[in-house]
């Protein structure tokens, strides 16, 4: 049976944590992720879960002692945001590399400088080309839900690859939101047990981790690491398939709301989305035919799907949450461009940037977005590909 | 004697670090490490950071660790290390895991004094049991010779070559040892793989006491020290007999001297093999030999006393 509850992003991701029960989670405190950590620490210090905690001295080292744990052979989580994940990445590639299943929450907030504690997503957009999966969340349930499919997906052996869970700083993290907790067994019995692989505490069969490899075969591992890759919708979609048997709530690589028919749509991640689909029945009630594509598996990125799901339109704006300095366009935007590239009809594609630093989105902000895309698909002629939206001028 | 230690004993275990490594002739580390993994009377997981040590010893698909190994990266042996002894813990509470293991992790004085350094501070005051093994060759010896702060004032390096106007590194080496001990962890020493049996017994001794260890190993190093490969075990010898580089325990906080030398010989007697200091024996240096010697005299001094404050 399902329990009703009202809580915040943080404490819903704390209580799936809770609920997966690992065996080791490093941690170090940074806003917004701290209070979700707090959370769990606290479910520790109550015998509530098995799970031994390392209260590292920074984020390197709390991504380093969960490679140290993992190889070990167990179930290990971390948590970060912004400037932690920043001074993660060195060890964000080594976890992958290492193909080791390490589930991360992040916390999206905006990277200094300048210093800045809102939400944005330019923390998980510098990483995304780090070799691990993500799952963006548009809200509380969302991260929740997503938090426990981690699992699955990540030590799949197929895939045996670390999962990021993104989901708005602040704007989720600490909003109360109307949610719905599965059962402790059910999600007990999700996730499983956790299945080894070359642990290094396995004194019988001594395994080393982290060998040299030069020329001659740096490019075939490197090959192999991202046919891994193309494995891993699939099982995204398999391990949504179970989850939606339990929960009733389905998942897929990306949702579309109100797209099939549509002309004209909007690509958005995480929280804005909920405020666009407002947008969009407002415009739909007038007759006009908006829809949306909200990303969910944005690494590996699907672009054969989501081209698919967004030929047929006229306009399309890609919406992104940080900036992609020097390249011009948002990451979102070049990635969607990637994938309607090999159509020859596609929409005219335009590029906003919106609520850096946790600069508010509003349906106002939807809604001139709308209108331009209406314009644009009436004439075929965009305005210029790629604005600031929500800025002073 | 303490358990196993004596040679006949020795002689029958297995090595487990294998020859065919690509160390070069002349190199501490390798010694340093079977000396260590000979100490331990348990089955040993390493950690090993980012250096020589790690790039010479496994180069896919071949690996001279007999153990489990792990390298993460350069500056988080440590962390890494208190990780996988931390899924240890989860797994033995949970009892899916029951035989009694050691973790060592291994670096050098660059992995350690330096950029691992803050890694090695934490898992040292969050008491992982783990013992933390820095091999100090005294400078970046993988890259080629950089200075390190453990790099011996008046030393030659690639990074602060003597030259015209600069003499070498014009920096005292960080006394690590001492830091470690002011974390106030049960057991920090200094040993030398040529006083195997000092060093053996000080592995044995920490590996017995629960909580973190550290233990500081003098290791040549023949590139850098610009010295012949076959006095590799003799310079660390002279670096002992000559008080520059004592051996000493800091155990629940009291200081042991373990060896004293009958007749401290003078530093030059350790500096003179090697190319790193040749310039320092120009007549306009001198002053250089003095101040070195003076440094030594000073903390060999300081170390005694230390020492006699715990003298019952």
């Amino acid at each position: 049976m399902a329990k009703v509850v009202a809580v915040t992003g943080n404490e819903a991701v704390a209580n799936a944590l809770r609920q997966v029960n690992p065996d080791v989670c490093a941690v170090y405190p940074i806003t917004p992720q701290t209070e979700m950590m707090q959370r769990f620490a606290s479910f520790i210090s109550n015998d509530l879960v098995k799970t031994e905690i390392i209260l590292v001295e920074s984020e390197h080292s709390s991504l380093s002692a969960c490679v140290g744990a993992s190889a070990a052979g167990g179930r290990v989580i971390t948590a970060t945001s912004s400037q932690g994940l920043a001074l993660m990445f060195e060890i964000l590639f080594i976890a992958s590399g290492t193909r080791l299943p390490i589930v991360m929450p992040v916390v999206n907030r905006a990277l200094s400088a300048p210093i800045n504690i809102h939400g944005d997503h330019s923390d998980a957009m510098s990483a995304r080309d780090a070799g691990w999966i993500q799952l963006w969340s548009e809200n509380g349930q969302e991260a929740y839900d997503n938090a426990i499919q981690a699992f699955r997906i990540a030590e799949h052996m197929d895939v045996r690859l670390p999962v990021m869970i993104c989901m708005d700083g602040f704007i989720v993290s600490h909003s109360i939101e109307r949610l719905e907790y599965l059962e402790d067994e059910e999600v007990k019995n999700f996730v499983g047990e956790f299945k080894q692989l070359n642990p290094l505490l396995d004194i019988e069969h001594p395994v080393s981790y982290g060998p040299l490899i030069l020329t001659d075969y740096y490019m075939e591992f490197r090959k192999a690491q991202d046919e891994v890759n193309t494995k891993v919708p699939q099982i995204v979609l398999d391990v949504a398939e179970d989850f939606a048997k339990m929960s009733g709530r389905k998942y897929g690589l990306f949702e579309t709301y109100r797209l099939d028919d549509a002309e004209i749509g909007l690509v958005i991640l995480n929280s804005a989305a909920g405020t666009s689909k407002d947008v969009i029945d407002e415009f739909r009630d007038k007759g006009i035919k908006a829809g949306l594509l909200k990303p969910r598996l944005y690494r590996p990125f699907p672009y054969r799907e989501v081209g698919e799901a967004l030929k047929h339109l006229k306009a399309v704006c890609v919406l992104d949450r940080a900036d992609a300095f020097g390249s011009s366009f948002g990451p979102v935007y070049l990635d969607i461009a990637t994938s309607l590239y090999p159509y020859k009809e596609k929409p005219v594609l335009i590029n906003k940037i919106y609520g850096l630093g946790g600069r508010d989105y509003l349906p106002g902000h939807a809604e001139t977005v709308l209108n331009e895309l209406v314009e644009i698909a009436g004439t075929g002629i965009p305005g210029s590909l790629k604005e600031y939206i929500g800025v002073r001028e | 004697m303490p358990k196993g230690l004596t040679l006949k004993e020795l002689s029958k275990k297995e090595i487990m670090f294998s020859s065919g490594h690509r160390m070069c002739a002349g190199c501490g580390a390798p010694t340093i490490v079977k000396m260590v993994l000979l100490g331990s009377n348990y089955p040993v997981v390493a950690a090993n950071a980012t250096g020589c040590l790690e790039v010479s010893s496994c180069i896919s698909d071949y690996t001279a660790w007999k153990i489990p190994w792990i390298h993460n990266a350069f500056e988080n042996a440590a962390a890494t290390l208190s990780g996988v002894e931390t899924m240890y813990r989860s797994l033995k509470k949970q009892g899916k895991i029951n035989d009694e293991i050691k973790f060592i992790a291994f670096g050098g004085d660059g992995g350690t004094y330096d950029i691992g350094f803050q890694s090695l501070s934490g898992a040292m005051e969050r008491g992982h049991d783990m013992l933390y093994i820095c091999y100090d060759n005294g400078a970046y010896m993988n890259t080629g010779i950089q200075r390190s702060s453990a790099t011996p004032y008046g030393a030659d390096t690639t990074t602060r070559p003597a030259g015209s106007v600069v003499p070498g590194k014009t920096e005292q080496r960080k006394n690590l040892t001492k830091i470690m001990a002011a974390h106030n962890i049960p057991y920090a020493a200094q040993a030398s793989p040529s006083h195997w049996m000092d060093l053996l017994k000080k592995v044995q001794k920490a590996l017995a006491i629960k909580g973190p260890k550290f233990m500081n190993v003098i290791s040549s190093c023949n590139r850098g020290w610009r010295s012949r490969t076959d006095d590799a075990i003799q310079l660390t010898r002279l670096g002992v007999e000559t008080c520059y580089w004592p051996l000493y325990e800091i155990e629940n906080g009291v200081t042991k001297i373990t060896f004293k030398p009958k007749e401290k010989k003078s530093i030059g007697d350790f500096l003179k093999p090697q190319g790193r200091f040749k310039h320092l024996f120009k007549p306009e240096n001198e002053w250089i030999l003095r101040k070195i010697q003076e440094d030594i005299d000073r903390e060999w001094e300081r170390l005694q006393k230390e020492e006699a404050c715990f003298a019952s």
